[in-house]
């Protein structure tokens, strides 16, 4: 029935493969019972708040410095992730040495461990007597319980982003181009600044933002080293597990709001950048 | 199209590029601070920490950290992780496949758009991944009466971590179908339809096995998300020991309490399966770049 309709309305195109009406009705029925309504259901709880309400619990110095430390830090933290990921991806594909092959496969570690794992680990190596929070005592500076230790953690769960996203295009990059800026007498650096980065340049920035959307809503790796204190190193998710606790499910909402309208922002940046990237690389 | 966490759509390319002679190349001293730099950087953010858990978690010797494992409580985390996770990994499961087939044997209008949506739970904070259902069915949640009269429990109770797990793991599965299924195009399927199939047959007989290695690979990177999912339970999961603890939340309690050795014990189980994720995808990545 639903693929007929579709089909006089031109919004598909004719295949003798059947199953169309089938299976995009389940599609859509899923998504909205998991995913759409659920978030529809946030936004219709805000508007138990006044507007007027609702600037009050945002702009409250709590949240604003919560949402100011995560953005904040996130944004640090990506950036980073991008350098460090650069040196890292052109390490790995340009460069031959021992133990390649793992540590290639080993940068998908964030992806794949656990957030409170990542967390308790962390905490515990860059504690006062961990082993490399010892090495950092003597030059005074403490990681555990501060901000920098929120710093340390958003690095950690960023850090696969960049690297994944400019690796393939790298190695995509034709040597030859390479070949000829030399030949006319482009120095390493003037093929660097001119010839590889305008190339990788929209990938570098998908991972840069893929790596900070994902920093600003974590929450698992980050409780257990940031100490949290209000104002000081209260990351903006947590500060909405904690009105939640105390049953202010509106002001809970509130802050929820302003973080998922960023990044609906943050992912219609992403999708821009990425199709900017496959523009440029020729691989639409 | 966005890039979905650690999937094989982002995997390199690794044929050629050993066989090719470099001809520009930076000085050695440049490269080797170059190698240099990126290995400290990932041994002390990825090898180290890796590393820590093993270690703190054998700190004690391998009685203790039997012990761990074996306490009721923590017997009882690892048997509610299993079952959230068998239960979300099959919704995902079946949910991929339907909508893999949808978006790549067809092409209609708001395609991009779906796929968007499906990527959506990447994208939000697993804080509010749990918020939301605390919305809707927890006590004050808008059938948060309805549910009480009827003496059903989703907010901190299975249904409600289930639930949570799934909206987290949405996009694994279909995310990994997706640009596969659509890249082997629908030729093979139109075939076995003309021949006289039915869909049903060419479903199973003819796309399943064509995919079924990028299946497989979104099915242990679901699980393992399943399994160590921590912020989206914890909001809706309310902490009851031996019946709405899952690992990584049983992990939080134990560290909370200063049983650092018992905590790491059970956070090693977890590690352990990320690198078996991690192992399985290297492996993976050969068959599912021969389909």
């Amino acid at each position: 029935m639903t693929a007929t309709t579709a089909r006089r309305l031109g919004f598909r195109q004719p295949s003798v493969i059947p199953g169309f009406g089938l299976t995009l009705g389940l599609t859509l029925s899923w998504l909205a019972l998991i995913v759409l309504i659920p978030l529809a259901a946030l936004f219709l709880k805000t508007t138990e708040l006044s507007f007027d309400q609702f600037l009050a619990v945002v702009t409250s110095r709590r949240a604003l410095n919560a949402l100011k430390i995560s953005f904040g830090l996130s944004l640090i933290a990506a950036f980073i992730n991008l350098i460090f990921g650069f040196i890292v991806v052109w390490a790995l594909v340009r460069y031959e040495f021992p133990g390649k092959r793992v540590f290639d496969a080993l940068i998908d570690i964030p992806f794949a461990l656990p957030t409170a794992v990542a967390g308790i680990a962390l905490t515990t190596l860059f504690a006062e007597n961990g082993w490399l929070g010892s090495l950092l005592v003597p030059l005074g500076i403490k990681v555990s319980f501060t901000p920098l230790g929120i710093l340390i953690a958003l690095v950690f769960i960023g850090l696969p982003f960049v690297v994944r996203t400019v690796q393939p295009v790298l190695l995509d990059l034709d040597l030859e181009l390479e070949e000829a800026a030399e030949t006319l007498g482009a120095n390493r650096w003037q093929v660097i600044t001119k010839v590889i980065l305008p190339v990788i340049g929209p990938s570098l920035l998908t991972g840069f933002a893929l790596s900070f959307a994902r920093a600003v809503g974590e929450y698992g790796s980050v409780i257990f080293i940031a100490g949290n204190l209000p104002n000081v190193s209260e990351i903006a998710p947590l500060l909405i597990v904690i009105r939640l606790e105390e049953f202010k499910y509106a002001d809970a909402t509130a802050i929820a709001v302003v973080m998922l309208l960023a990044s609906f922002v943050l992912l219609l940046a992403i999708n821009r950048l990425q199709r900017w990237s496959e523009v440029r690389t020729g691989r639409l | 199209m966005s890039v979905a966490a650690g999937t094989l759509a982002t995997r390199t390319p690794s044929s050629s590029q050993d066989s090719r002679r470099r001809i520009v190349a930076e000085p050695a001293p440049v490269r080797w601070l170059i190698v240099g730099v990126a290995l400290l950087f990932l041994t002390v953010f990825l090898v180290v920490p890796l590393v820590a858990v093993f270690y703190q978690a054998f700190s004690r010797g391998v009685w203790p950290y039997l012990g761990a494992l074996t306490h009721p409580d923590a017997v009882a985390a690892i048997k509610l992780t299993l079952m959230v996770a068998a239960i979300s990994v099959s919704l995902n499961l079946v949910f991929g496949l339907i909508a893999a087939w949808a978006i790549a044997k067809f092409e209609f209008r708001g395609k991009s758009v779906l796929i968007t949506l499906i990527d959506l739970p990447f994208s939000i904070s697993p804080v509010i991944s749990g918020l939301v259902f605390v919305l809707l069915f927890g006590a004050q949640g808008f059938f948060g009466g309805y549910l009480q009269e009827h003496d059903v429990r989703i907010i901190f109770a299975l249904p409600g971590i289930v639930l949570a797990t799934v909206l987290v793991t949405f996009p694994f599965v279909a995310r990994e179908l997706i640009p596969l299924m659509q890249q082997q195009g629908t030729q093979e399927e139109e075939a076995a339809i003309s021949l006289g199939a039915s869909g049903l047959q060419t479903f199973f007989r003819v796309t399943l096995p064509n995919v079924k290695w990028a299946l497989l690979y979104g099915v242990l990177l679901c699980n393992a998300r399943a399994m160590g999912e921590f912020g989206a339970v914890s909001v809706v999961s309310g902490h009851i020991r031996g019946e709405t603890n899952t690992m990584p939340l049983h992990i939080e309690i134990l560290y909370n309490e200063y049983q650092f050795m018992a905590s790491f014990a059970v956070a090693s189980l977890l590690a352990l399966l990320a690198l078996v994720t991690l192992i399985a995808k290297v492996v993976l990545e050969k068959y599912v770049g021969a389909e």
